[in-house]
């Protein structure tokens, strides 16, 4: 690893979620309900970074996440690596793939869309992965980047 | 299709949608069938929509089938802030078939999910109203003999106007080829557009109708509000050239039928309606037939 990794301390096993742009940071902890994990998390944020002006990064002990889980923070932080780590050592890499479906994440940006105004999970696909556009379950209505808030 | 719910025209495959209108036909020449005499059929209008209510209550009421419901949600427990979840919850243990109209966009879906009987969209805000599709596609199917490689424009506001939205998803099934007249700010959404181009089917899009009145099989006309411009000069300068008007007429096919899913305003001149072109107050009678079909479909009586 390189030294600069190092400003956040190295875990001894567990997951490193790297190059999350800096202001996604707290995002991606609560997409990942790390809030309410147990074990050590370590996070630091406003790092340099070369594919972004800063990043962000979180290492998380002893958790290994499913691929499922993982890729939910596909939609904030589409350039993340995930690092797997065992005995301090780097065992794998791999980065995040923008799911088909995305559910509870994200908000509908249609104001009278009835997710908007009951208690109901979102629900949306994907219908494109490039652009990043999602297609409501209920309205049919899409929500594309630009319109994307978080729930 | 027996328990199906109906939210979207998409919900049923094209196989579907046809056995529905096949049925439809049986029920125009026999509209009057005690066969739902076992039956309760909910309507639940979350929001007035007088027309759609009573042809829907007139087609349970010609089978005998009984109706419950409200045609208004002021006067319900909804507006003691009862959350939908729970009216249509309570509802089912009344009912065996909910049709609902609803002002929220996708209300009729989670109504489907938290239902135990199966609904009937009948407009969930500006989405779907896939019975009116039906109709549509039965009256285009009564008048020219078939669905497939018709021409067919579509004219007024195609943004807003989720009647044609619905069809021409519908139509895309049937290789027909498009005309879409429309002022510029009102073109039909690239979100429908992509259904056409999926099946490589035909559009063309004009801003006046004067050119494709000699070329079209059915003329599918739809109010332009004044309400969806944000410039009031730009609504000012186009609005007269979406009217019909009956001399714009006389060298069209003679096949021709002109559809509009009512209530009209202005944009069909009175002297139309006595061409023998115009259809628009027969294709209303087909919703009767059509939401015959569909409910007994759904029913398993049928
Ligand atoms: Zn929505």
């Amino acid at each position: 690893m390189e030294t600069k990794e190092f400003k956040v301390s190295a875990i001894e096993n567990g997951t490193v979620i790297d190059h999350i742009p800096a202001k996604n940071v707290f995002q991606v902890i609560k997409i990942l309900n790390l809030e309410n994990y147990d074990n050590q998390i370590l996070f630091g944020t406003n790092l340099e970074s070369k594919k972004y002006v800063t990043k962000g990064i979180i290492k998380v002990s002893n958790k290994f996440f499913k691929t499922d889980e993982i890729n939910k923070i596909a939609l904030v932080a589409p350039r993340a690596t995930l690092i797997i780590i065992k005995d301090y050592k780097v065992v794998e890499k791999s980065s995040v793939q923008i799911p088909d479906e995305v559910i509870k994440i994200v908000k509908c940006f249609n104001p009278n869309c009835i997710t908007n105004h009951e208690k109901v999970e979102t629900k949306f696909t994907v219908t494109s992965k490039e652009e990043l556009k999602l297609r409501c379950h209920y309205c049919e209505k899409i929500t594309d980047k630009k319109n994307m808030t978080f729930v | 299709m027996k328990n199906k719910s109906l939210v979207s025209i998409n919900d049923y495959s094209k196989e579907e949608q046809l056995a529905i209108l096949e049925l439809a036909a049986n029920f125009e020449k026999n509209p009057t069938q005690k066969i739902l005499e076992d039956y309760v059929i909910a309507t639940l209008f979350f929001e007035p929509s007088t027309r759609t209510r009573l042809s829907f209550e007139s087609a349970v009421s010609r089978l005998g089938g009984k109706i419950i419901g409200f045609s208004d949600a002021s006067s319900t427990s909804v507006k003691k802030g009862e959350s939908l979840k729970d009216t249509i919850k309570t509802v089912c243990n009344y009912s065996d078939l909910i049709v609902m109209r609803h002002p929220r966009e996708g209300s009729a879906r989670f109504a489907s999910e938290v239902a135990s009987v199966p609904i009937i969209n009948a407009g969930d805000g500006a989405n779907q109203h896939p019975t009116q599709t039906l109709l549509d596609m039965y009256t285009i199917k009564q008048t020219q003999g078939r669905l497939d490689n018709l021409n067919i424009a579509f004219v007024g506001d195609l943004k807003y106007g989720r009647t044609v939205h619905s069809l021409v998803m519908a139509l895309c099934n049937f290789n027909c080829t498009f005309h879409l007249v429309s002022p510029f700010e009102l073109k039909l959404p690239s979100s429908v557009k992509i259904h056409i181009k999926e099946k490589n089917l035909e559009y063309y899009q004009y801003t006046t109708m004067d050119e494709i009145l000699p070329k079209v099989d059915i003329l599918y006309m739809t109010r332009i509000q004044k309400e969806r411009f944000s410039d009031p000069i730009e609504y000012e300068k186009i609005k007269n050239s979406y009217i019909l008007s009956n001399d714009m007429l006389n060298n069209t096919k003679d096949n021709l039928k002109i559809l509009h899913p009512l209530p009209r305003v202005n944009e069909i001149d009175e002297d139309v309606d006595d061409n023998s072109k115009a259809y628009y107050f027969q294709q209303a009678l087909n919703g009767v037939y059509v939401r015959q079909a569909l409910i007994t479909k759904i029913l398993g009586i049928k």
